[in-house]
């Protein structure tokens, strides 16, 4: 089989997996929903590995394959294919995309076990990891942004997955938002492009807009940065990043699926993909990797204050999602894809990890109450420890060599962007020392109650489920989350599933070690033949220089937190007091949410105010409404007063009629 | 008698039968009137008919007989459904259908 | 001769109608029509209208005016004379002075209009007797003639014309049936009703067990509260208490299932 035909094989097993759930969930006896879910993922994965044995059997210079499977709509100028692109990029993605589902699907298998939701939850995992697939393997814009907007309809489903908590809906909603305000901004982006390039279909647009674009042109650069919109909604950079911590509310597989892994990195894939593009606007590429910057450092400071575990890791995420923004802004293709994966594997790693604390707290996520779980969660406290070392870019695990590449080729590019990588490595320390705050502060301490519980060889459950966010009490019916929770201790499932992600954690940054093997670069190649930015010309001397540099910032954030935390808690106390105003700015998360309240809500809500006790009552109740009703009562007042109900003069009436005929033609004649 | 003398004797008819209808309040009376209204347009009708040597007026005559005992099965009927319903037997009474 | 007999039946057909309109007692505006009939079917033969004429007597004069008899006999109350019975309120609820006077001065407005209209109109042949008439046995105006333009050149008006008396026959039976009238409780299709025997399954039967049977047998009984029950339970049955019922025995009843 060609790789297009594992492609389209990729994108139907999912499919028939959300179906047969969706359509079938009252046949399906007991859990099956959840292994036919699991086995759909897991078969769209051997499909993918097919379609990398099949392409790897083409020459080099013959990697882009498309495949249409019919047309979908022909009109003026516009030709859209159902058509898919497989190139080294897409099955790249899709290799990690369906990857790292199949283990979360595994993992949820237990960690929702005793949901009421079970089936639905797996519908719609299935229809998100579906949507993604689309996404990555979309081959004309047309399906792009069809799989883009799936991915946003699957996230709000999943984040409001527990639909009774109203925080969880609220949160649900807010994403679904700014994620549309992302597709508004890559539709019109699409636009822009399409305007001068007349096709939809990526290589071709690839291949006609040098030659229809000059560089820096103004259309090309606003359709860039519209594309940017989107990318940065679905990646959650500043200033659009504010729905990710929130979406925290959904099941903790979902962060670990949506959140970390696959649909965040879409952002990235989209700037990757559109390298083409972006090379033409340098100005976009430029906006890009400072926004990445400034995001990966803003998400950073405020990782060191939050006290929901799973928010922690949430703000890690928009920070490592900076880096890769960054990285493909300025060119680093092959090292923020790479990136892209080793995040994937850690930070997955770290939500499942993440998920397990939260069920021996029994649904409580607050780091002040955790505490000493060190002894009780052995494997959890490993899991959390080799994906912390992953994260913080200590060698030899993952981390380490994609964010250093990412900062290098950075470097490379001169100038200004030595503030970036500065930045960039700013952020490193910042990474290694929230890190690590969270996991001293979970593990490390005196043991708390349900620490020691679970020594004794019970896991705990709360008397009176409640929700994490604002303390509200729940009960564990259908729409909340179920009655009793699981550790990865417990669990075979979840074990494996973590077990192999700690694999690919501390190993797969091995695959790419510059200078030696260069796996990645090499594979990647056919995608970014044309960029003049994709062959590194590493400066040897600041390659070491960088990765020492990281190791060491690495190794001092983590002994800074093991000193604040762990030896001398004091200090976290007196520096809370001491920088009083930084410490609120961090834990207010820069006011982005109060000041997107102020400068949008606010004035829209005021806005839709006044539409409706001003506008709507006075103008169209009172005028138009009442206006044309009043028309129709007076006028139906005068018809009526015709309607008296007597016979007899409704018989005048009519011989009236009579007369006034005969009379109008006897005049005539 | 040339045919303008039927015409006229039609038109009072026709005339009578209208007032009537207008004036008279008993629904039975006013059915009465209407089949005047009727045999006033029949008249009419043969009258023309013989002036022309035409068969057409008569067979319109008979059809309008027919519809006007059509009209009187139905106004009796409602006539009849009235009284079983102890209304009142006047039209001045029966004005339900007032706007 | 001619117009001898055309002012007998001028004279006639006129003060029927006169009396049709003027006559308090409508039993008399009956007899008064009639009269005014006959007189109409004598100018039909004078203008050689002889089927018409003779359709005229019997079938206007004769069984329609016999319908009106005996709906007049039937309104009719045995308590008050006919008249009494019949003759309205004393006053109206509107001016009725004021809209019988508008109604004389309509209808003879009308009358002129129609004078002029008819008798000014300048056609020359109404001034005359008509067209040439040689009598025969086929000639105009004789039922042989009739009949075949009926059948032939107003075969589709004749056919339409049959449809509307039966269509207004059953409008009639409808409407003058016994509980007739909208709103009341029994409003099933009389004629249904009728044509289907008790107990032969049907739908109906089917689903309201016994009750639609005993409900409709009796309707007097039923309709009495404090009626004595003959029997135990029929009526109860048919009060909806299906449910007392063992189940074969309502699939028996409504065998048809």
């Amino acid at each position: 089989m060609s790789a297009t035909t594992y492609g389209w094989l990729v994108l139907l097993f999912p499919l028939l997996g959300t179906l047969t759930i969706a359509f079938g969930f009252r046949v399906l006896p007991g859990r099956s929903a959840g292994v036919i879910g699991t086995g759909a993922i897991l078969l769209a994965f051997l499909a993918a590995l097919g379609a990398l044995i099949a392409m790897q059997g083409e020459a080099p210079a013959h990697r882009e394959l498309t495949s249409s499977l019919w047309n979908y709509a022909v009109s003026v100028g516009i030709n859209a294919h159902v058509s898919i692109l497989v190139d080294p990029l897409s099955v790249y993605m899709i290799l990690i995309v369906s990857g790292i589902s199949t283990l979360i699907h595994l993992y949820s298998l237990s960690y929702l076990d005793e949901d009421r939701g079970f089936a639905r939850f797996f519908a719609y995992l299935n229809f998100f990891v579906f949507s993604m697939l689309l996404l990555v393997l979309a081959g004309n814009f047309l399906l792009l942004i069809v799989g883009w907007a799936f991915v946003g309809a699957a996230s709000y489903l999943l984040i409001s997955f527990w639909y009774r908590r109203t925080t969880a809906t609220k949160a649900g909603i807010k994403a679904f938002v700014i994620n549309v305000l992302g597709d508004v901004g890559l539709v019109l982006g699409t636009y822009f492009i399409f305007k001068h390039t007349g096709t939809l279909d990526f290589l071709k647009t690839f291949q006609v807009a040098p030659h229809v674009f000059t560089r820096g042109e103004g259309d090309i650069v606003a359709g860039c940065l519209l594309l940017l919109v989107g990318a940065f909604a679905k990646s959650a950079q500043i200033p659009l990043h504010t729905w990710l911590p929130d979406a925290m509310e959904g099941p903790t597989p979902v962060s670990a699926l949506i959140h970390a892994a696959t649909m965040v990195t879409a952002g990235v894939y989209l700037i990757a993909r559109m390298h083409v593009l972006f090379e033409l606007a340098p100005a976009a590429q430029d906006v890009g990797a400072v926004v990445g910057a400034a995001t990966l450092l803003i998400a950073g400071t405020i990782a060191l204050t939050q006290t929901d575990i799973k928010r922690v890791i949430a703000y890690s995420t928009m920070s490592q999602i900076g880096y890769m923004i960054m990285g493909v802004s300025v060119g680093a293709y092959a090292a923020g894809m790479f990136h892209l994966m080793t995040h994937a594997f850690f930070k997955a790693l770290l939500f499942m990890g993440a998920g397990s604390i939260i069920g021996a707290m029994g649904g409580e996520q607050s780091l002040e109450k955790m505490g000493g779980f060190r002894k009780a969660m052995p494997f959890t406290f490993a899991c959390f420890i080799i994906g912390g070392l992953a994260l913080s870019g200590i060698p030899p695990f993952s981390g380490f060599f994609s964010k250093d590449e990412i900062l290098l080729v950075t470097a490379e590019r001169g100038g200004w962007h030595w503030a970036l990588y500065v930045a960039g490595y700013i952020g490193a320390f910042l990474t290694a020392v929230y890190t690590f705050r969270m996991i001293f502060r979970a593990f490390y301490g005196e043991p708390v109650a349900e620490a020691r519980e679970l020594e004794a060889g019970h896991l705990h459950h709360p008397e009176h489920p409640t929700n994490p966010a604002n303390g509200e009490l729940e009960d564990t019916d259908v729409g909340f989350p179920g009655p009793h929770h699981t550790i990865a201790e417990r669990a075979l499932p979840m074990k494996v599933a973590m077990s192999l992600l700690a694999v690919g954690s501390i190993g797969a940054g091995l695959v790419q070690i510059p200078e030696v093997d260069d796996v990645i670069v090499n594979f990647l190649r056919p995608t970014f033949a044309g960029s003049p930015l994709y062959e590194p010309h590493t400066r040897d001397g600041l390659l070491v220089f960088g990765l020492i540099l990281g190791t060491l910032l690495g190794l001092a954030g983590i002994a800074l937190a093991y000193r604040i935390w762990v030896k001398q808690p004091s200090i976290a106390v007196t520096a809370r007091e001491r920088l009083r105003p930084l410490y609120l700015l961090s834990l207010n998360k820069w006011y982005f949410d109060e000041l997107i309240d102020a400068l949008v809500v606010r004035p829209a809500a005021a806005a839709g105010r006044f539409a409706s006790d001003t506008f709507e009552r006075v103008f169209v109740d009172g005028t138009l409404i009442g206006g044309s009703t009043g028309i129709v009562r007076a006028g139906s007042a005068a018809v009526r007063a015709i309607q008296s109900g007597f016979l007899r003069y409704y018989a005048a009436l009519l011989v009236l009629g009579v007369g006034a005929l005969g009379l109008y033609f006897l005049l005539q004649s | 008698m040339s045919i303008a003398w039927y015409l006229a004797v039609s038109a009072i008819v026709f005339a009578l039968g209208a007032g009537g209808v207008m004036t008279r309040r008993n629904p039975l009376v006013v059915l009465l009137c209407l089949e005047l209204m009727l045999n006033g347009a029949n008249l009419a009708l043969i009258a023309f008919a013989r002036m022309w040597g035409n068969g057409d007026g008569q067979i319109l005559a008979l059809i309008v007989m027919t519809v006007a005992a059509c009209e009187v099965c139905i106004g009796l009927g409602m006539i009849v459904a009235i009284y079983r319903r102890n209304l009142a037997l006047d039209v001045d009474e029966l004005r339900e259908l007032q706007g | 001769m001619s117009a001898v007999l055309f002012f007998l039946a001028a004279i006639g057909a006129i003060s029927g109608a006169v009396g049709v309109v003027v006559l308090r007692d409508p039993f008399y505006s009956v007899l008064a029509l009639v009269g005014h009939l006959l007189s109409l079917a004598l100018l039909f033969l004078l203008l050689r209208a002889e089927f018409v004429a003779a359709v005229q007597v019997v079938v206007y004069a004769g069984a329609v005016m016999v319908l009106y008899v005996f709906v007049v006999a039937y309104v009719g109350d045995s308590s008050t004379s006919l008249g009494e019975r019949l003759r309205p309120g004393v006053s109206g609820p509107t001016g009725g002075a004021r809209l019988r006077l508008g109604s004389a001065l309509l209808g003879g407005a009308v009358l002129v209009e129609l004078l002029i209209a008819l008798l000014g109109s300048g056609l020359k042949a109404i001034g005359e007797y008509g067209a040439p008439y040689a009598p025969g046995p086929k000639t105009y105006g004789t039922p042989a003639y009739i009949g075949n333009l009926l059948l032939t050149r107003f075969l589709l008006a004749f056919e339409i014309a049959s449809f509307l008396l039966l269509i207004a026959a059953v409008g009639a039976v409808v409407l003058a049936r016994r509980r007739g009238g909208l709103g009341e409780e029994s409003e099933e299709l009389v004629p249904l009703r009728l044509t289907r025997p008790r107990g032969t399954g049907t739908m109906a039967e089917g689903v309201s067990s016994l009750a639609f049977a005993t409900a409709h047998d009796r309707p007097t009984d039923f309709q009495v509260p404090d009626a004595p029950e003959p029997e135990p339970e029929p009526a109860a049955v048919g009060a909806g208490a299906s449910s007392a019922i063992d189940p074969e025995q309502r699939t028996d009843s409504g065998g048809g299932w």
